[in-house]
């Protein structure tokens, strides 16, 4: 699957495009097939997302994954600092970032 | 410390406006990123993996404590309680809103600090030996001068739009603290034999994917001739670079292209010309600088005895606590490498412990050295005993300083958008294998330093032992390498041939420093060893 990621304008925080909206957690991110460029296009002219792309990831049992590493940290966050990840209570979340 | 005269406040109060308008701007729509880019760039605004990055000058690595106060400030204000020491004596705060960005700058004014110029293509933050003005070994305190070349390199409309980044360093000892040939324009301040003071000139050099060490242009260049000769060399690049390929548009590239001699005899030719326009400074104006490095008012007949008699105190004096030009002083590192922790990370609470020791023990003075640890330059002996028990309360006083788990990591793949790799947690493992005191110790001084990619801010290729993470794809790998240094012998350090994963990695550092044990010699550190040997001996134990 094909997804949209880029960061907040305002506060530069990590968001995904849930065909919709943007929200901050990657298991909301939509499948945005062929369209992904055109989306960004009109969502960049909105003024909300800064530095969108397009990116492969796949569905699991446990949500949407990035393909890449880089990508996965970002919906996630430091994977040193799991006090201030999106899951800093869950002690197995760095796992699925490897 | 220098201080702002109303001319600096006006200049750095004026452009925290110009920042509020244009964040205000792109905020509206009325600027799109490609051109507000730039623009936040110059002001050390980056946009990283998880949020704004802001990267805060600190020039040549001096700060007091009210600016330090003032970052544990911003740390808990405007970020998450914390911020990172890198390896150009800046802080960078890494969960930064755009919105707060121009108040963030307008807080760090009113304390005389400022984040221009800490990126984007201009003459970045002026580093210097951060032994600076203690240490016995300096002709004489480097940093007026480089405060002068802040001064004249600030805001310069010729300097202003360069082909690349630009990095100036300044020493003035034998003892190189600084990596100053690593830079594009390295200076050691030193003394004719006629007891005048100049400087050896060193352009040409810097790390990245394509690294050169700087090579010697100047053996004395007379100290008020340093600007119209610093113009000659931007002129040069300017003229020639090649500003159509990222790839090749830093200074040492175009050293490299046109060859040492030739650029040497542009550069001269230019010098000679700007030279005639008088623009360099008066006595008298670095007199006025130099009066703000004046030496605090050091007592005497103080007692050089430090009382030894709590273990774990002598620990630390023995491998933190450096020699002082004055009677009765010491230089205090701090590491900031805690075994379990992150290189360079400091919270506010620590931040404000750390001020609080510079105001009561060390002249209000803080330095920030690009080994991303901190240092108390003035201490009496008198009061280590007291700093220590401050920082072990602090979780400040591991003793670690220039051992294997004093290691320079850049923040890498957990931040950094440029990163292939993650740096931080290879270097925890690291530090976590050899965590034993005494096993460090044995070791002896080993600088282990690893980047998350080419770019190489961790200075792997300065590293006695470097590491380079790379994406192989689509997973992480790290290359070794052997031999580099940034002291006064400046060499380049070696790939020693395939790559590791995460694990694999320690393993062959483990394997490399067990065979530094078993070969070396009475007195010999890991990198004299390697240099006696070579790289062979190490590889077959490395790779079997």
């Amino acid at each position: 699957m094909k997804i949209i990621t880029g960061n907040d304008l305002k506060t530069g925080a990590v968001i995904w495009w849930t065909g919709q909206d943007w929200s901050i957690h990657v298991e909301d991110a939509a499948d945005v097939g062929d369209h992904g460029e055109q989306i960004l296009a009109v969502e960049d002219a909105a003024l909300r997302v800064n530095g969108g792309y397009v990116i492969d990831a796949e569905r699991t049992a446990e949500g949407v994954r990035p393909a890449h590493i880089k990508d996965r940290i970002r919906a996630l966050g430091p994977t040193v600092r799991p006090d201030l990840t999106l899951k800093p209570a869950d002690p197995n979340a760095g796992n699925w970032v490897i | 410390m220098y201080r702002y005269d109303k001319y600096d406040q006006a200049m750095v109060d004026a452009r925290v406006e110009d920042f509020r308008d244009q964040t205000r701007r792109r905020i509206a729509g009325q600027m799109t990123d490609d051109q507000f880019k730039p623009l936040r760039l110059k002001n050390g605004l980056y946009l990283q993996l998880h949020a704004y990055m802001l990267r805060v000058a600190i020039p040549y690595g001096t700060l007091n404590s009210t600016q330090m106060r003032k970052l544990a400030h911003i740390a808990r204000t405007y970020d998450r309680g914390y911020g990172h020491f890198t390896t150009r004596q800046n802080i960078q705060y890494n969960w930064i809103k755009l919105e707060q960005a121009p108040d963030i700058l307008a807080e760090l004014a009113t304390v005389e600090m400022h984040a221009i110029q800490t990126s984007g293509e201009s003459i970045r933050n002026v580093s210097a030996d951060h032994y600076a003005g203690a240490t016995a070994d300096e002709v004489i305190d480097p940093r007026p001068w480089a405060e002068m070349l802040r001064q004249m390199t600030t805001f310069m409309p010729e300097f202003s739009y360069l082909p690349r980044k630009f990095k100036i360093a300044v020493i003035a000892a034998e003892e190189d603290r600084a990596a100053m040939r690593w830079h594009d324009f390295g200076l050691r301040i030193v003394k004719n034999d006629a007891g005048e003071i100049g400087f050896e000139v060193y352009p040409g050099g810097g790390m990245g994917r394509t690294p050169f060490i700087a090579y010697k242009a100047r053996d004395f260049l007379p100290q008020h001739q340093i600007f119209s000769y610093l113009q000659a060399v931007l002129r040069v690049w300017n003229r020639h670079a090649r500003r159509d390929n990222i790839h090749k548009q830093r200074m040492k590239i175009l050293v490299h292209e046109l060859g040492e001699e030739e650029f040497t005899r542009q550069v001269e030719e230019a010098f000679q010309h700007i030279l005639k326009l008088g623009s360099d400074f008066p006595q008298a104006e670095y007199d006025r600088i130099a009066a703000y490095f004046a030496p605090p008012p050091f007592e005497t007949r103080l007692s050089d005895e430090i009382d030894r008699s709590d273990p774990d105190f002598a620990v630390w004096v023995d491998q933190n606590v450096a020699a002082h030009k004055a009677p009765g002083y010491a230089i205090a590192n701090i590491s900031l490498k805690p075994i379990k922790g992150i290189g360079g990370d400091i919270t506010a609470e620590q931040m404000e412990v750390v001020a609080d020791l510079a105001e009561r023990y060390s002249f209000d003075e803080l330095r920030a050295a690009h080994t991303q640890n901190l240092v108390l330059p003035h201490v009496r002996k008198q009061d280590l005993y007291a700093v220590w028990q401050a920082l072990v309360e602090a979780g400040l006083a591991d003793a670690n300083l220039d051992l294997v788990t004093d290691i320079i990591a850049c923040p890498g793949l957990d931040y950094c958008s440029l990163a292939n790799a993650r740096s931080i947690p290879v270097a925890q493992k690291i530090a976590e294998r050899f965590a034993d005191e005494a096993r460090q110790k044995d070791i002896g001084e080993l600088k282990i330093k690893i980047s998350g990619c080419i770019n190489a801010c961790g200075h792997h290729h300065a590293g006695h032992i470097g590491i380079l993470g790379v994406d192989r794809k689509g997973t992480e790998n790290y290359q070794l390498l052997l031999g580099g240094s940034g002291d006064e012998n400046t060499t380049q350090a070696k790939i020693t041939g395939p790559g590791f994963d995460e694990d694999g990695i320690v393993d062959a550092v483990e394997r490399a420093v067990e065979h530094y044990r078993g070969i070396r010699e009475p007195g010999e550190r890991f990198l004299d060893t390697y240099r006696r040997v070579g790289m062979d001996g190490f590889k077959e134990a490395i790779y079997g």
